[in-house]
């Protein structure tokens, strides 16, 4: 597969070089061959003018390349200053010199405005701190270029503008950031210039002047997209999902969520906006019975389902689209059929006794594949074969499939193309239409905003306010995640 | 198309040249050792196939190959790695044998099959032990198999040993009483040691076959394999997974233990399973856990089994060899890449041709 072709890219010194394009469309893999994980199989890369060739990051980081991945590449238990310098160890005859590594980054984060004790763990920072520290590690290595690889994806609205001011301060010194990212919104607002690619190719290079959202959207997807999701105003009926005070541990045994109550009714779709790490994933494990509870209730109309397994809670009219989609939502190795019954396979039609029945199986996939546009060449390829877009298609067809009462959606449209989130997001309004309840938890502010009839905003494991979507104030919401009263 | 070439690579390539490879290894060391590949080679296929009865003693070898093998492999589809197949055959062939001499004078086809089943409940229970910590607490299987060999080998010892318990009387050295008449598995081949369980062992590949790709269980027992979050969100209960695909394969290994003692000793020793029960983890990676791939496998390790003493006898290279052209066989199945490696370098002009006419297909897309 050719994941980038014939790719031109010209970054200059002094300037915030936006990499935009939808998820797939090869934006990391051309950081990572200029970062020297990958490497092209033709074309060359040009550095301060000289052809260079690099083999591994270490010959990136030698000539001054540093990376910011997505998944920071920190070590928790560590402090600040041991974790930046890493790998270049201040060090007397083998003994490490804690105290200048600590100097050192301070001097190092005052010039840059970038404000972190270095000697605290990287366990006890904030995911906007840690994003810091990774950035200060790339400068401490000499990054005059540096790739920060959708570096918002996890941050509050206030934390995404303290990195922008981050990035203006870098470029004023005169060095050159490569800011990788598929949202429009922050790309007319950091960027200098922006490259648009797709499908592996660069479709244009503009600037924000020159280009307006609508323009750069039509770049990057090669349509007119809808920016906004159309829905008629809900028509909320009774309550479906009530959730009271619950309190539920994470791996570590802290707790994640804390006292939270909720309720979602008939034909609503109840967003929960929250930086990621506030306790949605266990919110979603504990109201699937994926995780056990340490307090509070959870009724569905009216009936306690605390104590019933995952697959009773299925079989009583619950779906779940899992936030984690290769973790929890598919089986990549079996194929797409098997996966559209995953949950439902034991039983008349798709098995009598104990043996399956294909024909039934295949039936079925076939009529969901058609509803759910779920583009693939026979429904007996292993999933994994599939598009990250047309894999989500398959998670939400598979749940909807089975028609539901309640729908848990988490992060219904992560890691997939524009095409396949405006089909989604219109399956989950016209599904809330037929009188659906919808309990939408993502990360992204933006699908809550579109998507929600009501809006409540997760802090540390609490809803800390409810609000009407309608006319919901953006600012107020992210001062809210970040844990303003 | 392109998937049933990597499914030929995969499936069929990589062990066959794995094979090649392990004997080239193998013959690398008789050289060392100062003997001729060639002749030791055609020993061990003398040995193996061509000599009086030697067919029927490579099958006979090959059987408990074939259900321990079909025990591990089972195991590995749902994630398990079951390296306790020996122990569930000495559990096995102790709860059947003890079947098997205790009941006297039913027919044939009541006794073995009464002894069958406790063998293979036997080995069914005991994998269960490992099956359960696992669920339930999070033991690792292969730390718990491992040990829980040991414990088998220890009680097998213990009850064949101890007067009053499985002692036979008036033997010279420990063994069980000998299992009725009736429970004896009948020959096959008169002459020969071949039994019915050879038969046996045939008809359980293509059950496990249908088991693991056809029925519900066997979807479970994927699921969970490939990927245990997306199985237990789906309403799947992982834990009780794990317990039955653990007693699935107790019960395969187990039969392998009981047919060993129906078919071929009659009685049981402390030593009866001779490392059978290691071999089959080679043999099951050997078949990539495909049901159908134990078959080849199985009987080219009861081959080597079955040769590798004609080969001393001829050649005067050591039986212990054919360790050696295991192991290295399975360092290239596990190491599916160097095999991978060799035939990229074998095909590398074609490769070259294909990347030229890409490049001359791009500007006109």
């Amino acid at each position: 597969m050719r994941a980038n072709d014939g790719v031109d890219l010209d970054v200059s010194w002094r300037q915030v070089h936006a990499l935009l394009g939808e998820n797939g469309a090869g934006k990391s893999t051309l950081m990572n061959i200029v970062y020297g994980l990958l490497r092209p199989d033709s074309g060359e890369i040009l550095f301060d003018g000289k052809p260079v060739d690099l083999h591994s990051p270490l010959d990136a980081i030698r000539l001054g390349i540093g990376m910011v991945h997505q998944h920071f590449m920190l070590i928790p238990p560590l402090t600040v200053a041991e974790n930046i310098v890493l790998g270049h160890e201040v060090a007397n005859r083998g003994v490490m010199d804690l105290t200048e590594s600590s100097h050192k980054v301070e001097q190092l984060s005052e010039r840059f405005g970038l404000q972190v004790d270095p000697r605290e763990r990287i366990a006890e920072l904030s995911v906007g701190l840690q994003q810091r520290v990774e950035i200060l590690k790339a400068l401490y290595r000499g990054a005059r270029l540096l790739i920060l690889d959708e570096p918002t994806a996890v941050l509050t609205p206030q934390e995404i503008e303290g990195l922008f001011t981050i990035v203006r301060a870098l470029v004023a010194e005169g060095k050159a950031v490569i800011f990788i990212t598929h949202k429009l919104a922050e790309v007319s607002e950091v960027a200098d210039v922006i490259t648009v690619m797709r499908r592996g190719r660069v479709v244009g290079t503009t600037t924000p002047k020159e280009s307006k959202s609508a323009d750069l959207a039509r770049m990057m997807v090669g349509r007119t997209v809808l920016l906004r999701v159309e829905k008629s105003p809900a028509k909320p009926g009774a309550q479906v999902l009530k959730v009271d005070n619950l309190v539920v541990l994470d791996d570590r045994r802290h707790v994640a969520v804390d006292n939270l109550s909720l309720d979602v009714r008939v034909g609503e779709i109840f967003g929960v906006a929250g930086v990621e790490g506030n306790g949605q994933n266990e919110l979603i494990d504990a109201l699937m019975g994926l995780r056990s509870i340490r307090a509070g209730k959870v009724q569905v109309d009216g009936r306690e389902i605390s104590n019933l397994s995952t697959h009773a809670r299925l079989k009583g009219g619950l779906g779940l689209i899992p936030p984690d989609r290769h973790r929890m939502g598919v089986v990549l190795e079996l194929s797409v059929a098997d996966n559209l019954v995953l949950d439902d396979f034991d039983h008349p039609p798709f098995a009598r006794w104990l043996v399956r029945q294909f024909n039934a199986i295949r039936d079925y996939a076939v009529k969901l594949i058609k509803t759910f546009d779920i583009r693939l060449q026979s429904p007996d390829q292993p999933v994994g074969s599939l598009s990250g877009g047309n894999q989500q298609k398959l998670v939400v067809a598979r749940q909807l499939g089975t028609l539901p009462k309640l729908l848990i959606a988490g992060q219904p449209t992560r890691g997939v193309d524009v095409g396949s989130i405006e089909f989604i997001h219109r399956q989950i309004v016209s599904e809330r239409d037929r009188g659906l309840a919808v309990l939408l938890v993502s990360s992204e502010l933006d699908e809550v905003l579109s998507l929600s009839d009501r809006i409540g905003v997760l802090y540390r494991g609490r809803i800390v306010a409810v609000l009407d979507a309608e006319g919901a104030d953006r600012d107020r919401i992210g001062l809210l995640m970040a844990g303003a009263s | 198309m392109a998937g049933w070439r990597r499914w030929l690579l995969s499936a069929v390539l990589v062990p066959l040249v794995s094979v090649i490879c392990g004997f080239a290894v193998g013959a690398i060391a008789i050289v060392a050792a100062g003997a001729d590949p060639l002749m030791a080679y055609s020993a061990l296929f003398a040995g193996a196939f061509t000599n009086h009865n030697a067919l029927a003693e490579t099958l006979v070898s090959t059987t408990p190959y074939v259900l321990l093998g079909l025990a591990v492999a089972i195991g590995f589809r749902a994630g398990l790695f079951n390296i306790g197949a020996e122990g569930q055959f000495y559990i096995g062939s102790l709860s059947g044998v003890f079947v098997a001499y205790s009941i006297r004078g039913l027919p044939g086809i009541v006794e073995v099959p009464l002894a069958m089943i406790a063998g293979m409940l036997g080995g069914a229970l005991w994998a269960s032990i490992a099956g359960a910590l696992k669920a339930r607490f999070g033991a690792h299987e292969v730390i718990t198999t491992i040990m829980l060999n040991y414990v088998s080998f220890l009680v097998a010892s213990y009850l064949v040993d101890t007067p009053g318990l499985m002692l036979a009387r008036n033997v010279s050295t420990p063994r069980t009483p000998d299992i009725d008449a009736g429970a004896v598995l009948p020959n096959l081949i008169p002459g020969s040691r071949l039994h019915l369980g050879f038969v046996l062992a045939l008809l359980a590949v293509p059950i496990v076959w249908f088991l693991i790709e056809r029925t519900t269980i066997g979807f479970r027992l994927r699921a969970v394999g490939f990927n245990q979050n997306a199985a237990r969100a789906a309403g799947m209960s992982v834990g009780r997974t794990i317990v039955l695909t653990m007693a699935l394969s107790g019960a395969l290994a187990g039969a392998a233990g009981i047919v060993q003692i129906l078919g071929v000793n009659f009685h049981m020793t402390d030593t009866v399973a001779a490392g059978y029960g290691f071999d089959a983890i080679a043999v099951a990676l050997l078949a990539r856990s495909n049901p159908w791939g134990v078959l080849p496998a199985a009987l080219l390790f009861g081959a080597l089994h079955n040769g590798a003493s004609f080969m001393q006898l001829e050649t005067q290279v050591s039986a212990d060899l054919i360790s050696i052209v295991q192991a290295s066989v399975i360092i290239f199945v596990a190491a599916p890449a160097i095999v991978g490696w060799l035939f990229r370098l074998r095909r590398a002009p074609t490769e070259t041709v294909a990347i030229t006419q890409r490049e001359v297909d791009a500007p006109t897309t």
